[in-house]
């Protein structure tokens, strides 16, 4: 039977005027109809999760499958063109096996010994940021995307990989290509090809010259031992740049923006940086960017919620819905620098696929908003809020453009 | 309170270390250690928590 005709579509739109909510179907669909069934673009439907509950119970399930191949995985809206065999979309055992190659760059420790070199790269941007706005005169205005938020974890996430300090430039601007809206979709395409053979001839590099680093790593003691292919190799590189690159910049972006909208939070945390870990969280949850999913195939009959959802159908977490649930967050919907439970949020996901880069994440997003904080203290939008440029249209929230001056 | 840990479930996340550095740490390749099986107070509420699904209390 086709049910997508009477369906409502997969809600996406944030409600007019109201740039940091997410759809307003949620709120009604998690007392109503918290698991309820929505189309999808191309015509198939899945069932879509709207409670905390609900949602870190289905992440934690084993009887759900990541598998895009999966019968009844909802792949429609979503991109999964050659991410078939990555590590998203691995079930255990063989998951685990393979994330365990390469949580040890990514552990709480390893991040905090990685703090120094990103408040550099950070303090570095943020000449630059100085630098600009002088060029541009007293009025002029600096786009805060293009000249902190996508650098910084690219900056990062290059170190990580190893790609040679004399690379930099190049690997920023095609990665940064890659993900632009200005650019046209065959610029785009050309510069994912460009991408792949910049991290072919890398990997190819690292087998002869191996430093400290993630590739040479991977490449010497797991392609080696014949644990990986060498396609395997540059499609973990290409997941941990897109991963850690994209979902950061754009929780830099909506975070110095939510820290201009709110300048008595600003204050605080001007006068009390030990506050920013909270207030990092709080932003997680607030904003939780991760529009599209996850999302998961039954391989069994699975009763959520009350509703059963039979083996060979598909669902979709609404992170957006369940980081906004008032049975988990009461007044869900306030932006508070001091919420308690905070860091509850499922906005790195919840289970076995939680993200793997989340303390770098954290680290990236306190270094460089306190960094903002203490150097900009005058930051304010060069636009009208309203005419800001919100990506409405992309899998992963935030904004396209973010003119600031100060 | 008496803490136990699956190391075989374990996601290396690293949540637990940042709640709790006290009771937790990871091993090199981000694996949950237990540093103390018994802590003396705890300040979180269990049934309010995430906990990962490789730790029992």
């Amino acid at each position: 039977m086709d049910k997508s005709q009477t369906l409502a579509p997969l809600p996406a739109e944030p409600p007019p005027g109201c740039p940091f909510s997410p759809p307003q179907e949620y709120a009604g669909l998690r007392i109503e109809h918290p698991v309820s069934r929505v189309s999808l673009p191309d015509g198939s439907w899945a069932w879509l999760l709207t409670r905390y509950a609900d949602i870190r119970g289905a992440l934690s399930d084993p009887r759900f499958s990541s598998d895009v191949n999966a019968p009844g995985f909802p792949r429609s809206g979503m991109v999964t063109a050659g991410e078939g065999s990555s590590l998203i979309r691995t079930d255990p055992p063989e998951h685990g096996r393979r994330r365990r190659m390469l949580t040890r760059p990514f552990t709480v420790k390893s991040v905090s010994a990685l703090r120094p070199r990103i408040q550099q790269i950070t303090d570095q941007l943020c000449d630059g940021l100085e630098e600009q706005k002088g060029k541009e005169g007293p009025e002029g205005s600096v786009d805060l995307v293009r000249s902190l938020a996508l650098p910084l974890p690219s900056l990062v996430i290059s170190l990580l990989l190893g790609v040679p300090y004399e690379d930099r430039d190049l690997f920023q601007s095609i990665t940064a290509t890659v993900l632009s809206r200005v650019n046209t979709e065959e610029e785009r395409t050309t510069a994912r090809k460009e991408l792949r053979a910049y991290l072919d001839h890398l990997v190819a590099d690292k087998e002869g010259n191996p430093g400290d680093d993630i590739l040479s790593e991977l490449v010497h003691e797991r392609m080696r031992e014949g644990q990986l292919t060498r396609e395997e190799v540059t499609g973990t590189a290409t997941l941990l740049l897109i991963a850690g690159h994209e979902t950061t910049a754009n929780m830099i972006g909506l975070g110095a923006l939510t820290l201009i909208r709110n300048p008595r939070a600003a204050d605080e945390l001007r006068e009390d940086p030990s506050l920013m870990p909270g207030a990092v969280e709080e932003l997680l949850r607030f904003h939780s960017i991760t529009r599209s999913g996850p999302r998961r195939a039954a391989t069994a009959d699975v009763e959520v919620g009350g509703q059963l959802i039979k083996a060979g159908e598909g669902i979709v977490c609404a992170v957006a819905s369940a980081n906004r649930d008032p049975e988990q967050f009461p007044d869900g919907d306030t932006f508070d620098i001091r919420r308690r439970n905070a860091q509850h949020h499922i906005a790195f996901g919840y289970g076995v696929h939680q993200c793997l880069g989340q303390s770098l994440a954290r680290a990236e997003l306190e270094i460089s908003l306190n960094t903002l904080l203490a150097r900009f203290p005058e930051l304010r939008l060069a636009v009208e809020f309203e005419d800001v440029p919100f990506r409405r249209d992309m899998l992963v929230y935030g904004c396209h453009e973010l003119p600031v001056t100060w | 309170m008496k803490i136990s840990v699956d190391t075989e479930k374990c996601c290396g996340a690293g949540q637990c270390v940042l709640v709790a550095p006290e009771i937790f740490d990871q091993d090199e390749d981000g694996i949950v250690i237990l540093l103390d099986p018994a802590p003396p107070t705890i300040c979180v509420t269990p049934s309010r928590t995430p906990w990962p699904s490789a730790l029992r209390m």
